[in-house]
C-alpha cells in the first residue's frame, strides 16, 4: 500500500482534487510542487512490479516500472508541471484540475503493469481530458467536447473487448508485446490507434483540441497521444501495418495543415505528424528505431507544449486565433515570438534542437534496414514538417502582413514557462546525452556528424526557399477543410434524425392499427359478456328451473336408452 | 502612423533575402567539404537533400492546393448545419 503512496500519478490525482479545493497561494503552490513531487518519485521508480493486488480472478500489477515507463512517467510529469506554470493565470478553475487528473492518468497508463490497470487509466483520461476541453465554457466546446468523448469511449470499447478476447485466449492479463495473430489483439491495437489520431478516425484530434482553452490545448497536446505512443511502444513493436499507418500520419497532418487557417489547428494536425513518426517508428521495429519512437515523443511533447503556449499566448492577448486575422506580432509580442520560433525549429529538427537529436533516429532506422522508399518519405515528410509547422506557423502568427495589432507579451508566468519549455529544447539538442541515458535500449548513434548537420540544413533551408518561393499557393483563406469528421457531423445527423422519425411514423402507424383491433376486441368482448351481451344477461331463476327440469328429463331419457 | 519596424523595411527584406541565398549557397557548398554517406545511391546525387528537400515540398504544396479545391468549405460550414 505504501507502494501505491509512491505511484506518481497517483500523487497528481491526489493533487486534482486539491486543486478542486483549495483557492489562492495555496492552490499556486500545489499546483506547482505536485508536479515536481511526481516528477522526482517517477524518476526514483525501480525495475519490477511496485505493487500487486487481486482483482476479480486475476493478479493485477497496478504499479510496474522499467525504463520505458520510466521515460514517459518523467516528460508526463515535466509536462504538468510546465503546463501548470502556464496556466496559473486561467480562471476557468475546472480546467488545471481536469488537467492534473489527465495527466496522472497517464503515468498511471506508463506504470500499470498489466491490461486491466491500462483500460482503467485510459478512461480515466478519456474523462479527465474531456473535461479540458469541456471547461472552455460556450457551446461549440461542449459539443466538441461531447464528440470527443463518443470517440474515446469508442476507443475504450474497443480496447476492452480486445482486453477480454486476450485474457480468454491466452488467460493472462499481463501488458507485453503482442502479434496480430488473433482478433483480440486487433481490437486491443484499434483502441491504441484511435487515440494515436489513426486514420481514418484521425479527426477527433483536430476537431476537440482547439476547442479547448488558451492554455487547455497546451495539456492536450501531451497525454492522449503519447500514451498511445507508449503502449504501441510497449505492445506492437516491430508490427509491419504500423509503417503504413505512420506514413499516412504524417503526410495527412502535413496537407491539412498545410491548408487550415487556425493557427491551433495547424498545430494540431501537425501533432497527428509528429505521431506518425512515432507510430512509423514502432513498425520499423529495430532497437534503433524503437528508441527514435521513444526519444521523438519526449521531444515531442516539450516542443509541441512551446508551440501551443506561444499560440496560446496570441490566443489570450489578441482574442483571434486565424491567420487572415493575424500577423506582425513579433512587434508588440518579441518574447511570444522568439519562444515560437524555438518551438518551430524544434518540431522541425534544426540541428542544435532537441528534434534533431530525436528525429534523426527514426530516418537512420530506416537507413539501416535498407528502406529506400520508407526513408525517402520519411525524408519528403521532414521537409514538409518545416514547411507546415516550422515557417507556415510562425510566419502567418508574427510576420506576414501587418494587423495592426499591438498587444503585449503575455504575463509573468506564461513568459517564463515558455522561456522554460525552449531552454529545454536547446539543452537536449545540444546536449542530447541525458536524453539518451533515459531510453530503453543502448543509444548507438551519433547525431552531429558533418554529413548529419549539413544534409539537414540542405533539406531544411531548400524547404524553405520553396516556402516563400510559392508563398502565392500557400495565401490564408477563411476556410476549413472536410474531414472524415465530416461523416458524423454532418451525413450522418440528418439521415439519423430521418431515421427517427421514420421509426416515430412507423411506430404511430403500429400502435394506431394495434388500438384499432384491440378496440375492435374490446367492443366484441363488451357485446357478448357486457351487461347487456347474450352469454352475461340475468336470467330469471324460472328458465334456470326449465334449463335443470329440461337437463333431468334429457339424463332420464339417456338413461333408459 | 506608426513607425514601421526595422525588419519590414523593404531594404532589411532585401538584405535578408541575399543573406537567405548566401546561406543556401553556402550548405550546397559544405558537400565538398563533408563525407559523403550514400546508402542508396540516389541520395549520392550531388545535393540531393537541396533539390529533394525543395521538390517534396513543391509537390505537398500542389497536392494540398488541388485537395483544397475540393474538400475546402466556408468556415462557419458546420454552424450553418446545425442551424438548419
Amino acid at each position: 500500500m505504501s507502494n501505491l503512496l509512491a505511484h506518481p500519478g497517483a500523487l497528481l490525482i491526489a493533487g486534482a482534487v486539491g486543486l478542486i479545493v483549495l483557492r489562492g497561494r495555496v492552490r499556486t503552490a500545489v499546483a506547482l510542487i505536485v508536479p515536481l513531487v511526481a516528477l522526482y518519485v517517477a524518476w526514483q521508480v525501480p525495475d519490477g512490479i511496485a505493487a500487486q493486488a487481486r482483482f476479480l480472478d486475476y493478479e493485477i500489477a497496478p504499479f510496474a516500472g522499467d525504463k520505458l515507463s520510466r521515460l514517459f512517467a518523467i516528460i508526463f510529469a515535466i509536462m504538468v508541471f510546465g503546463g501548470a506554470l502556464f496556466a496559473l493565470n486561467q480562471t476557468k478553475a475546472l480546467e488545471l484540475p481536469a488537467a492534473f487528473l489527465y495527466g496522472g492518468s497517464a503515468i498511471g497508463v506508463a506504470f500499470a503493469g498489466d491490461l486491466i490497470t491500462v483500460f482503467v487509466f485510459w478512461e480515466i483520461m478519456a474523462i479527465g481530458s474531456t473535461l479540458v476541453v469541456w471547461s472552455a465554457g460556450g457551446r461549440s466546446a461542449y459539443r466538441a467536447s461531447l464528440r470527443y468523448l463518443m470517440i474515446h469511449l469508442l476507443g475504450g470499447v474497443l480496447l476492452m473487448a480486445g482486453i477480454a478476447g486476450h485474457v480468454a485466449e491466452f488467460g493472462s492479463i499481463a501488458f507485453g508485446s503482442m502479434t496480430l495473430d488473433s482478433p483480440a489483439h486487433w481490437l486491443i491495437l484499434a483502441g491504441f490507434l484511435i487515440n494515436a489520431g489513426a486514420p481514418p478516425l484521425s479527426a477527433w484530434l483536430p476537431d476537440a483540441y482547439p476547442e479547448a482553452s488558451w492554455s487547455g490545448m497546451v495539456f492536450l497536446s501531451a497525454f492522449t497521444t503519447k500514451t498511445a505512443v507508449y503502449v504501441l511502444l510497449r505492445g506492437f513493436p516491430g508490427t509491419e501495418l504500423l509503417l503504413y499507418i505512420g506514413l499516412f500520419m504524417i503526410f495527412y497532418g502535413i496537407v491539412y495543415a498545410l491548408l487550415e487557417n487556425d493557427m491551433r489547428r495547424i498545430l494540431a494536425y501537425s501533432i497527428v505528424n509528429q505521431v506518425g513518426f512515432m507510430v512509423a517508428g514502432v513498425g520499423i521495429g529495430t532497437e534503433m528505431a524503437l528508441n527514435g519512437s521513444a526519444a521523438h515523443a519526449f521531444t515531442h511533447i516539450i516542443y509541441k507544449a512551446l508551440l501551443l503556449m506561444s499560440a496560446g499566448s496570441v490566443l489570450l492577448m489578441t482574442g483571434k486565433s486565424k491567420c487572415t486575422d493575424l500577423g506582425g506580432l513579433f512587434q508588440s509580442m518579441p518574447l511570444t515570438a522568439a519562444c515560437g520560433i524555438i518551438g518551430a525549429l524544434s518540431i522541425s529538427s534544426f540541428p542544435l534542437t532537441s528534434g534533431f537529436v530525436s528525429k534523426s533516429m527514426i530516418s537512420q532506422a530506416a537507413v539501416d534496414e535498407h528502406m529506400l522508399y520508407i526513408w525517402i518519405l520519411l525524408a519528403a515528410a521532414s521537409a514538409g514538417v518545416f514547411l507546415h509547422a516550422g515557417i507556415k506557423f510562425p510566419w502567418f502568427v508574427f510576420f506576414q502582413k501587418d494587423s495592426g495589432m499591438r498587444p503585449p507579451d503575455p504575463p509573468l508566468n506564461m513568459r517564463l514557462a515558455m522561456l522554460l519549455f525552449s531552454a529545454l529544447c536547446i539543452v537536449l539538442g545540444v546536449f542530447p546525452g541525458p536524453l539518451y541515458e533515459l531510453l530503453p535500449y543502448e543509444v548507438r548513434f551519433v547525431p552531429y556528424t558533418g554529413a548529419h548537420v549539413v544534409t539537414q540544413l540542405q533539406l531544411l533551408l531548400f524547404s524553405g526557399l520553396a516556402f516563400f518561393v510559392m508563398l502565392n499557393y500557400l495565401r490564408r483563406t477563411p476556410t476549413i477543410t472536410l474531414d472524415v469528421d465530416w461523416v458524423y457531423r454532418r451525413l450522418l445527423p440528418p439521415l439519423c434524425a430521418a431515421a427517427a422519425s421514420g421509426l416515430s411514423r412507423l411506430g404511430e402507424t403500429f400502435s394506431a392499427a394495434a388500438s384499432a383491433l384491440s378496440s375492435r376486441l374490446v367492443a366484441a368482448l363488451h357485446q357478448h359478456h357486457g351487461p347487456e351481451g347474450v352469454l352475461a344477461r340475468t336470467w330469471p331463476t324460472g328458465s334456470m328451473a326449465l334449463w335443470v327440469m329440461v337437463l333431468l328429463l334429457a339424463y332420464l331419457l339417456f338413461y333408459y336408452l | 502612423m506608426m513607425q514601421q519596424h526595422w525588419l519590414t523595411r523593404p531594404g532589411t527584406i532585401r538584405r535578408l533575402w541575399q543573406v537567405f541565398i548566401a546561406v543556401l549557397a553556402a550548405t550546397v557548398a559544405a558537400e565538398f567539404f563533408i563525407e559523403h554517406e550514400a546508402h542508396f545511391g540516389i541520395d549520392g546525387s550531388f545535393a540531393f537533400n537541396a533539390w529533394y528537400g525543395f521538390a517534396a515540398c513543391a509537390a505537398l504544396i500542389i497536392f494540398a492546393k488541388l485537395l483544397g479545391e475540393v474538400l475546402k468549405r466556408p468556415d462557419a460550414y458546420y454552424e450553418e448545419a446545425r442551424d438548419e
